[in-house]
């Protein structure tokens, strides 16, 4: 067995979530940069240099992109044969997110109760941490700040599987047509296609932590990607939602084995603070 | 593009009915930031004949900035989404709420209350919130600070970037802005 102390999870945590908050990934920032260049409404194009400009300034003085710092995802990949010592992981992963919010002055964003007291819990735990084990003796880190605006306006259809291909793009599509121009386009559009009713939402959560671009491995989904790609922009919502050529950045989709009676397809939306990182140990 | 209209805060009914959904404005002068918890408490206030800022011709922020790193005003402060305070709206702009400034689609109720009493509805750059915060130069908790992030604040701002979302009189960039560039695929 490879001991890791439960303590250098919680510095890769730290780490992660003050660097995200406050530095737009290259690949995103490429994006962008990219779209104001083919981007054909004028205001379009101002709030996309806005975009770009504020990067700029948020690195520039170590703050936050977004003042919605969001709730702290973590997908764990535990090796097998790592024994963690010196504590409790899940402990040491809220101990991460702890540190970072306070030190890199990040909005708390987080309540404790849901319903009724809706108390914010100061310091942005709990975490929500998703815990996989695989081969080998590895500690990979996946994480990501997600805003709730953009969350808001996902969503999750348990379909047939008679509805096909086209049942899914209109679903995606329609999803975003609904809540588009409220979740900070331009956006990035993950998909989550088969597995469970759980399952569905934590492929589309996943699919929005690939590099931008990178297209599905397989043909017949990296095609669906692109075709979604096109549809979304031609619904005009456009930088801001105040009308344009550029809605969505990247589609990215994910799919996983399912039960011959169905079909779920989960759409997670992004907005373009599009914050994630990988550490492995 | 036309060249933004730079506008000071608080303002009556006159300067509102003049702006145009899609105009460019620049913002100066005395706004209050409130989102959800704090239009909650506010509507509650107000039913007991209570409130705890001035309302008439005033301007709404949806936001809930970040802290403030060590020597600056305020934190990042970028606007939320608006439709959240939808429920809240129509109360407030029927005690002379003026403007709101925010992200994302309104509901008819909401827009129908602005035609009627001559209010506007800005849009800020969702996400823009290190670039809107240097056009804040004052920053004080005015109501509910035990809200963290959604506490009240007074802001002192200049040349605060908006965009005119919804005007006065019925015209809605987000209804109106996305046909102009939709193509059928």
């Amino acid at each position: 067995m490879r001991e890791v102390e439960v303590a250098r999870v919680e510095e890769a945590v730290r780490r992660l979530f003050l660097k995200m908050n406050c530095h737009m990934l290259p690949d995103v920032r490429t994006s962008l940069e990219k779209a104001r260049e083919e981007e054909v409404s004028e205001l379009g194009r101002s709030v996309l240099e806005d975009l770009l400009q504020n990067a700029r300034i948020a690195a520039d003085e170590e703050v936050p992109l977004c003042q919605d710092c969001g709730m702290a995802v973590v997908f764990l990949e535990v090796g097998q044969e790592v024994a963690f010592t010196g504590g409790s992981l899940r402990e040491a992963v809220d101990g991460g997110v702890r540190r970072a919010y306070a030190e890199g002055c990040l909005r708390k964003s987080v309540v404790c109760d849901p319903l009724f007291d809706r108390k914010n819990s100061g310091d942005n735990t709990p975490a929500i941490v998703h815990f996989d084990v695989v081969p080998g003796d590895k500690v990979r880190l996946l994480a990501t700040a997600k805003g709730m605006g953009s969350e808001n306006m996902s969503a999750l259809a348990m379909m047939r599987a008679a509805d096909g291909p086209e049942g899914v793009r209109d679903f995606v599509v329609e999803t975003v047509r609904r809540g588009g121009a409220n979740a900070c386009p331009p956006i990035i559009v993950g998909v989550g296609i088969g597995g469970n009713f759980e399952t569905a939402p934590l492929l589309a959560k996943k699919a929005l932590l690939r590099p931008l671009g990178v297209r599905n491995g397989d043909v017949r989904y990296a095609r669906l990607e692109g075709e979604l790609l096109e549809r979304i922009n031609g619904l005009g919502i456009g930088p801001a939602g105040y009308g344009g050529t550029t809605t969505v950045l990247a589609v990215q989709v994910e799919f996983a084995a399912t039960h011959i009676a169905g079909m779920p397809v989960a759409v997670n939306i992004c907005c373009h603070a599009c914050r994630h990182g990988e550490i492995v140990l | 593009m036309k060249e933004a209209k730079r506008i000071e805060a608080p303002f009556g009914e006159e300067l509102a009915r003049s702006l145009r959904s899609g105009e460019r404005v620049l913002l100066s002068g005395t706004i209050y930031t409130a989102r959800d918890a704090a239009h909650r408490r506010l509507v509650e206030a107000l039913e007991r004949g209570e409130s705890p800022i001035p309302l008439k011709d005033q301007v709404i922020y949806y936001a809930g900035p970040a802290p403030a790193s060590p020597g600056k005003v305020i934190g990042s402060i970028g606007p939320t989404t608006s439709g959240r305070m939808d429920p809240f709206t129509v109360t407030l702009l029927e005690k002379g709420l003026r403007a709101m400034i925010g992200k994302g689609t309104r509901s008819q109720a909401v827009l129908q209350a602005m035609s009627d009493r001559g209010a506007v509805y800005f849009g800020a750059t969702g996400g823009a919130a290190a670039l809107l915060a240097r056009c804040v130069r004052a920053c004080r908790i005015v109501a509910y600070d035990d809200l963290g992030p959604e506490a009240i604040r007074r802001l002192e701002v200049i040349d605060l970037p908006l965009v005119v979302a919804a005007d006065a009189w019925g015209g809605d960039l987000y209804r109106e802005g996305p046909p102009r560039f939709r193509r059928e695929i």
